[in-house]
């Protein structure tokens, strides 16, 4: 009995990584597909503007709130911990180099994930489910060039983009806690932060961004793609779009903070 | 190939089989569809009518056999040249599958605007000549398919389908769904497109005055295997019990003695 209780054990361990590797494959395959798609005309560029405006402008307001907040609760932490060494001056580094390096690009990022990932996997899923990806190509019209080369695109342009504002309100978030609650002087918080924040921070948050906004869009796109029939099936692709996004970004985040930084 | 092409049917499927997991779909359908000639295919719900389409078009792929289309061997063909082919085409789908993102008049100009490169103006145009011609006012154009009923998206999607003047044109239960006159006035429309624009139509339907009315050739699908096609005429000398039962819509006879009818009613 406990021999057969171990074998069923390590057989479905076998299996979970059986399918883990075999999704792994097919997503690496789709992105493929997807890339060369970018590469090759015919382009729709109405559709990808369109994309540009619901992906890009209409996620400012959430990650705007995001990276006010983040930057204020980092000042206001920082000052009652740092208060203990007598270390309040470092305050303005570790909110600038905290907000620009990891907490507004990967913030943002699972942010987006929520919004754009779930919307994208909804939309294209009850697209598959309703036949109309079926429709696209009977009309001559390839699937990936219409619905999923716009969409990544955008995400992969636009993330940045939010990144960059992202980092601007987060500093000012922190400032405004700073000077406002803190009492710091307006000239040595302003001066601290100019002082340590070098172009290679901002820029590595950037190169970020832009692989998260290409996971959240490819992942949105590839279960709504496949999502399975019905409304059950759209509501796991959903949810498979988010979680999956979320994981990857925490891995690509430390990932990619290892190549930029060690 | 296409040398002698009188003689080359349309469509030709030999021992086209599909499956899903252990659900044998088709199991060896045989089935020709020559040139300007209007085919009705007939069976019971869920006997693999539409997968039977979606096989010819390529959006699903059969298991074995092949699917020819004006003599050439399509069965696998996909990408680029899959995407030439369908041109070809043109598909109403049971469920309409219309564009919900679109205004109806971007529906029915799809094909036109993005398969043939028109300019939206003239698209706008011949896209409302086809509204209006499937018994729809122009009023409809800029309404979202959201908007519309269960017929009239169908009736949109009909438009759809023959938009680009295809030359095959595939009809998944065109006038389900629609009153008996709208019924008819789709089943002309259905002819003159046959007729006017020399297609080549393959369509499914449960209604038997359509199939009887639209219909050059009638086949039956059943147990995944074309079991009688034969001239419209010779429909109620046909001879075969199955076609029998189900032109006459009878509930005894050989299809609910041996199928899922049966296994329902004991279950
Ligand atoms: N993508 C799919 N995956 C799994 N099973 C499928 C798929 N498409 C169709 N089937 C199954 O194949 C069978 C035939 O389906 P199909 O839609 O062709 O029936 P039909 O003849 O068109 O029926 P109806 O007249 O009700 O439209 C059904 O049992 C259906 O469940
Ligand atoms: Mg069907």
């Amino acid at each position: 009995m406990p021999i057969a209780f171990v074998l069923n054990f390590l057989e479905s361990i076998g299996h979970s990584l059986y399918g883990l590797f075999a999704s792994i494959g097919r997503i690496f395959i789709f992105a493929l597909k997807a890339v060369s798609h970018i590469l090759m005309p015919p382009f729709f560029a109405r559709i990808t503007l369109k994309q540009f405006m619901d992906i890009g402008f209409y996620s400012l307001p959430v990650v705007g709130m995001t990276a006010l907040f983040t930057g204020m609760v980092l000042a206001l932490q920082s000052y009652t911990g740092f208060t203990r060494f007598n270390a309040e001056n470092a305050i303005a580094s570790v909110v600038v180099l905290s907000i620009t390096r990891e907490l507004a690009p990967v913030l943002a990022g699972l942010m987006v994930a929520g919004r754009v990932g779930a919307a994208i996997a909804a939309e294209i899923g009850t697209m598959r489910v309703t036949e109309q990806i079926d429709a696209l190509v009977t009309l001559s019209v390839n699937p990936f060039k219409y619905l999923i080369v716009p969409r990544i695109v955008a995400g992969t342009l636009m993330l940045p983009v939010l990144v960059l504002i992202g980092d601007i309100i987060g500093i000012m978030g922190g400032y405004l806690v700073s000077v406002h609650a803190l009492d710091f002087s307006v000239g040595s918080y302003l001066k601290q932060t100019y002082e340590v924040l070098e172009s290679a921070d901002v820029i590595s948050g950037l190169v970020k961004a832009a692989v998260f906004g290409f996971i959240v869009t490819l992942m949105g796109c590839y279960h709504g793609f496949n999502s399975g029939r019905g409304a059950q099936g759209v509501g796991a692709a959903t949810t498979n779009a988010v979680v999956s996004a979320s994981i990857l970004i925490l891995i690509f985040n430390y990932v990619l903070t290892q190549v930029f930084f060690s | 190939m296409s040398a002698d092409s009188k003689n080359v049917p349309m469509i030709k499927m030999s021992n086209v089989k599909k499956s899903f997991g252990d659900k044998h779909v088709l199991r060896g359908v045989n089935l020709e569809v020559q040139k300007g000639e209007s085919l009705v295919v007939i069976g019971g719900s869920g006997t693999g009518k539409s997968v039977l389409l979606k096989n010819i078009l390529g959006i699903l792929e059969p298991d074995e056999g092949t699917i020819e289309v004006d003599g050439e061997v399509t069965t696998h063909v996909r990408g680029r040249a899959r995407v030439e082919l369908m041109h070809k085409f043109g598909m109403l789908f049971q469920g309409a599958a219309l564009f919900d993102s679109l205004p109806v008049w971007e529906n029915v100009a799809f094909g036109l605007i993005h398969g043939e490169k028109m300019s939206k103006a003239q698209a706008r145009e011949i896209a409302i000549e086809k509204i209006q011609a499937v018994g729809l006012s122009s009023m409809v154009a800029d309404l979202f398919p959201a908007e519309l009923s269960g017929g009239m998206q169908k009736r949109v999607g009909l438009a759809r389908a023959i938009a680009t003047s295809p030359q095959i044109i595939f009809f998944d239960e065109p006038t389900t769904g629609l009153d008996p006159i709208m019924a008819d006035v789709i089943n002309d429309l259905i002819c003159q497109s046959v007729k006017e624009l020399g297609a080549t139509a393959l369509s499914i339907t449960h209604d038997m005055a359509s199939a009887r009315k639209i219909a050059d050739k009638i086949a039956m699908i059943y147990e995944g295997e074309i079991i009688w096609c034969g001239d419209v005429k010779e429909l109620d000398n046909s001879g075969n019990p199955y076609v029998e039962q189900f032109i006459n819509g009878r509930a005894d006879g050989p299809i609910t003695k041996h199928s899922d009818y049966a296994r329902k009613k004991t279950a």
